[in-house]
């Protein structure tokens, strides 16, 4: 039999420093994460400047560069009203930068051994600070137009009086647990489905490496599997983007017009 | 009971959330299908909340998911 690989899904997540140094004593290294998400950036600017050429008659690339600035800005005013198009560029950017990233940790370049992907929204850190943006502008654009008054939120419209001690406090738990939910859905789907492809190529690998004919059925089983999983992990990688862009432009709906 | 195994149990029972979440978001998506199949008119306009309701599902079983994790690696 030949040697047993221990099934290790984690290790895909793990964090490599590719350079840099320290600043202060601090540590300040270029990681493979940071590569990542300097490659999404390029594959971003790439996307658009091919579609920014401002044709009379738009071309296959221009016609889907709009079906996304045109998704996005109609999210945001679909939301929020026609004052979300000063919205539309944040949500623009959540949008495209969580969909290129998840889909970019999802290529196959894993071939070559040194260019195995890293999907960037699979970092807590990462999809963490993405949500504390978001909501730094919920709350910035709720204390700005309302001042204080922004505070009503946490009574919805017709509550009893009897009533405002439960309810205060379950709205502004609901309120506050916002940019954490936010965070980590996209981060534990991510996270889900790489595990779940990568325990599923190790069985294919394993049940080859077993040679036995129950082996051998095991890895074919999981190879039909395993490219469901794939189609299912693109659907995925699209509706997290959609929903964090979603709920980011109702979360500034709440606080641009109260309910 | 060793700590081990313990453990294990645990990750097995937290990922009991993980199927019901799944019922779950199967209700979210077949309700959705049946009113839609009733009025198509007005489906195309509560995608939005369709989505909505799909994530508020999933995030409970993804909960789970992370608690499982938690409890196998971190704990």
């Amino acid at each position: 039999m030949a040697a047993e690989s221990k099934i290790d899904p984690m290790h895909q997540f793990q964090i490599s420093v590719l350079g840099g140094g320290t600043l202060d004593g601090a540590p300040l290294a270029f990681t493979n994460s940071a590569l990542w998400m300097v490659i999404v950036f390029g594959a971003i600017l790439l996307f658009m400047w091919g579609g920014m050429k401002r044709e009379l008659i738009p071309g296959r690339w221009q016609a889907a560069v709009e079906m996304l600035t045109g998704f996005t800005s109609g999210l945001a005013v679909g939301n929020i009203g026609p004052e979300g198009r000063k919205y539309a560029p944040w949500i623009f950017t959540i949008f495209t930068f969580i969909l290129f990233s998840n889909f970019m940790g999802m290529m196959p370049f894993g071939l070559v051994e040194a260019a195995h992907p890293f999907t960037v929204t699979s970092q807590f850190t990462v999809t963490g600070v993405l949500a504390i943006i978001s909501f730094s502008i919920v709350l910035l654009v709720g204390f700005w137009k309302h001042g204080f008054h922004f505070l009503s939120l946490f009574v919805p419209h017709g509550t009893p009086k009897p009533l405002l001690p439960l309810i205060v406090p379950i709205e502004m738990i609901s309120f506050l647990v916002r940019p954490f939910s936010l965070a980590l859905r996209l981060f534990v789907a991510m996270i889900a489905g790489h595990i779940l492809v990568e325990v599923f190529g190790y069985f294919i690998v394993n049940g080859i490496n077993a040679g036995t004919p129950i082996g051998i059925f095991v890895s074919a089983i999981s190879f039909v599997f395993i490219m469901g999983v794939n189609a299912l992990e693109l659907l995925v990688c699209a509706i997290q983007a959609y929903v964090f862009a979603l709920l980011t432009s109702l979360y500034i709906n709440d606080a641009v017009h109260l309910h | 009971m060793d700590l081990e195994a313990a453990k294990v149990i645990g990750a097995g029972l937290a990922a009991i959330g993980v199927g019901v979440a799944a019922t779950g978001v199967g209700n979210v998506f077949g309700s959705f299908l049946q009113g839609a199949l009733r009025n198509p008119a007005a489906a195309d306009g509560q995608q939005g909340r369709l989505f909505i309701g799909f994530a508020a599902a999933e995030l409970l079983g993804l909960i789970a998911f992370a608690v499982a994790m938690i409890i196998l690696y971190a704990v």
